[in-house]
């Protein structure tokens, strides 16, 4: 059982969801083919269908999943904005401050030119 | 190859972002032009917010430097609008030729309000038959400095409304 204590912050859910290799197995799988049912996932797996089901919320809970109903079925999608906002404040804070792309693209434009 | 069993929505790309702020707010980052231009694409859309309104997306002061650029970046038709909730369009991409040949997609913004002030913002994209798009949108060209998809403009996005300044890009 995963519980959280109430200070974990967004952050701690996601780094948490990724210290697993069923869970990033899960994330290879739909980054391979994202919109997946439980049924689909679990068949990828050795493991029951409740384990899945309990590595998917562990997921959902850190936002890299998310889960939509189409009809009657339930898919499931990789959702990497998380992992990005991750990306982007550490680029932020501790690297050299990123020069737009668009610029590098212009100066190396004008320089073939 | 595609089988029979594979549903045709796995050429959809779902996005969800938590935002410190109202509905109201995120509604109106995507809707006006003083915000869009300030993160992601930094595009400045006009929207007719009634079914059959007509949007465009123009090049903002940084992309309008490059030649080329087309006139109108983006393109396609309000099918919904439901302020400050769901806004569901069509959205044709008009970079180059070969994407604005892949024709119009279906993109949904969903906005929920959640507990603490907290907002949940969700984009649904179909992409069906639009496999550059989904490449570019899923950031796959952002080493040759095409952007980084939606997951970067949802992190502009939240960088902009939470903190009042823009993503370094």
């Amino acid at each position: 059982m995963v519980t959280y204590s109430e200070d974990m912050t967004d952050d701690d859910r996601v780094f948490k969801a990724l210290a697993d290799p069923t869970r990033r197995f899960l994330l290879d799988r739909l980054f391979e083919r994202d919109g997946r049912t439980l049924g689909e996932l679990e068949s990828e797996l050795e493991m029951t269908r409740f384990g899945v089901m309990k590595h998917l919320r562990v997921l959902e809970d850190a936002g890299l999943v998310v889960a939509r109903k189409s009809g009657r079925e339930k898919l499931h999608y990789l959702n990497p904005v998380p992992i990005r906002l991750i990306h982007d404040r550490w680029i932020d804070k501790y690297a050299e401050r990123r020069v737009s792309a668009l610029a590098d693209l212009k100066s190396e434009l004008e320089q073939s030119s | 190859m595609m089988n029979a069993t594979q549903s045709p929505t796995t050429t959809t790309q779902v996005y969800r972002v938590y935002i410190k702020a109202t509905p109201e707010a995120i509604w109106d980052a995507i809707t006006k032009p003083e915000w869009t231009e300030r993160y992601g694409y930094a595009a400045r859309v006009d929207y007719d917010l009634r079914p059959g309104g007509a949007y465009r997306a123009y090049p903002g002061a940084e992309m309008a430097k490059y030649e080329g650029v087309p006139e109108v970046v983006v393109d396609g038709e309000v099918i919904e609008a439901d302020p400050p909730r769901r806004l569901v369009q069509t959205w044709r991409m008009l970079m180059d030729p070969e994407l604005q040949a892949e024709g119009f997609t279906r993109l949904t913004h969903e906005i929920e309000p959640g507990q603490g002030g907290v907002t949940k913002l969700t984009v649904i994209h179909d992409l069906e038959n639009a496999p550059r798009l989904a490449a570019l949108l899923a950031g796959d060209n952002e080493a040759e400095g095409a952007g980084g998809g939606w997951a970067w403009v949802l992190s502009g996005l939240k960088t902009v409304l939470e903190t009042g300044s823009e993503l370094d890009r």
